[in-house]
């Protein structure tokens, strides 16, 4: 027995696969689409979705027998909202250029709707620790839904990743493009990152048939 | 001993005390980080206006590159040699003009009494003076801003623009090398003297940017009226330095 139950550790691992909240029950795409052309800001959107899922889950899981129900979608939006402006002022104040990129999209996590799916289905009936797990089980699996398609993005659509010229330069002629490789502009637009989440589950539900609804 | 979370009384007390608690949190966490956050947007500004000057990290790269933070303070002290601050005829040495909103000294100055305070950056590059002139103006969506890098005879050293929301792909594109790089060495004068700012043209049959003293460079396509908004800009913005320009020669 680990440090994890076995339970627990379905937590964790369900969304990351079989139950991921992008690719199964198909929430946050909209965010999945604006923000992975390239792969820097995807992994700092799943850091900051990580961080606001899973603190955000235990302080709801802590105060869940004290929300009264009246209200408690405002009180669900209240602690997201908190928390997403702690991720904003940070960033701004640690990582301004990287913060200016962002801008929209840290406010945005707000709508996303991961978020608040969890939080009315998941922590406001559960103990703090397993909300904390869900919580970040859930974000860790949208974070890798976004990561690969950033991925796949900026390498296809711009020839780059982190920026860097891993296919060799496209004005100068070197590496691929030397061959006559040509990067595919359409990747950079946000259409195709929903075709590359497409491919996703299609590749995804060929492999667990399971998955697959009548 | 169970609360009746359904009360109303309770709902209202819980929702007060949610406000105070979230409220003092965040005011706490804002006041906090406000020395960082201002820095960040100072050193921006540093680097906005070295990089009209020349003074970045471009090599080697097709992107805008500035130089790194942690030296910027540094260079910009050292390069920028004085600062003023020009009210009508008035000119005086202001060590912190560049910290001077123009945003809102824009506003002030509709009230035809008050006299605009104009910063104004005095720097050296291969022996000569360049002055570096802050401007803003509107864009298609929202405010669009920059620095201009002029030498004595108003020819431009170079520029650097920015935006707050042009559409990606069109306006933005004025942040790019490709716009601000073609601005070098473009005449502010005619040849007669007289200020005729600088005209981004469609059709302006100069596609590369030959004809320096055409006062025009080549528009983005589908960017006319972000475009209209850097020419607008650099009329009226660069205009009202012309006067102490006339006293330099």
């Amino acid at each position: 027995m680990g440090l994890l139950s076995k339970k627990d550790s379905k937590l964790i691992l369900d969304p990351l696969a079989d139950n991921n909240p992008i690719t199964i029950q198909v929430l946050g795409i909209c965010s999945a689409l604006a923000i992975t052309a390239q792969l820097k800001p995807s992994i700092v959107m799943a850091i900051s979705v990580v961080f606001v899922l899973s603190v955000g889950n235990v302080v709801i899981s802590l105060m869940r027998n004290i929300i009264p129900s009246k209200i408690r979608i405002i009180v669900q939006l209240i602690v997201v909202a908190t928390l997403v402006i702690i991720v904003d002022q940070v960033l701004k104040a640690f990582a301004y250029t990287l913060s200016k990129e962002l801008s929209v999209f840290i406010g945005l996590i707000i709508t996303n709707c991961i978020i608040m799916g969890r939080f009315e289905a998941f922590a406001l009936a559960n103990k703090p620790w397993q909300s904390f797990l869900d919580g970040l089980g859930n974000a860790a699996g949208y974070g890798l839904i976004l990561i690969i398609v950033g991925f796949f993005r900026e390498l296809l659509g711009s020839g780059t990743l982190f920026g860097f010229k891993v296919l060799g330069d496209s004005v100068e002629k070197t590496g691929l493009y030397a061959i006559g490789y040509e990067n595919n502009g359409f990747m950079v637009l946000p259409p195709m990152a929903l075709i590359v989440v497409g491919l996703i589950i299609w590749v995804q539900r060929s492999r667990n048939k399971e998955l697959i609804e009548d | 001993m169970a609360i009746d979370t359904d009360k109303n009384s309770y709902t209202i007390i819980f929702a007060i005390v949610m406000v105070l608690v979230v409220g003092s949190i965040l005011a706490g966490l804002a006041s906090g980080l406000k020395p960082l956050v201002d820095a960040n947007k100072r050193f921006e500004k540093q680097q906005n206006i070295l990089y009209a000057m020349g003074i970045n990290a471009n090599e080697g790269t097709s992107d805008v590159e500035f130089i790194s933070t942690d030296k910027v303070e540094d260079e910009f002290t050292s390069t920028i040699t004085k600062q003023y601050v020009i009210e009508g005829t008035k000119v005086s040495e202001d060590s912190e003009a560049y910290l001077i909103d123009i945003k809102k000294e824009e506003s002030k100055a509709k009230d035809a009494s008050y006299t605009r305070r104009l910063p104004l950056f005095e720097g050296e590059k291969d022996g000569q003076p360049i002055y570096v002139i802050p401007i803003r103006g509107k864009g298609l969506w929202d405010a669009i801003w920059g620095f201009v890098a002029v030498d004595k005879s108003m020819t431009i050293q170079g520029v650097f623009f920015d935006h707050a929301g042009e559409t990606p792909g069109l306006g933005a594109e004025i942040k790019q090398r490709y716009f601000m790089d073609d601005f070098a060495g473009e005449h502010l004068l005619n040849d007669a003297g007289v200020y005729k700012g600088i005209n981004v043209a469609k059709g302006n049959a100069d596609p590369k940017n030959e004809r320096k003293s055409d006062n025009a460079v080549d528009a983005i396509a589908g960017a006319t009226i972000t475009g209209d908004g850097v020419t607008a800009m650099i009329m009226k913005d660069l205009k009202m330095y012309v006067p102490y320009f006339k006293t330099l020669k």
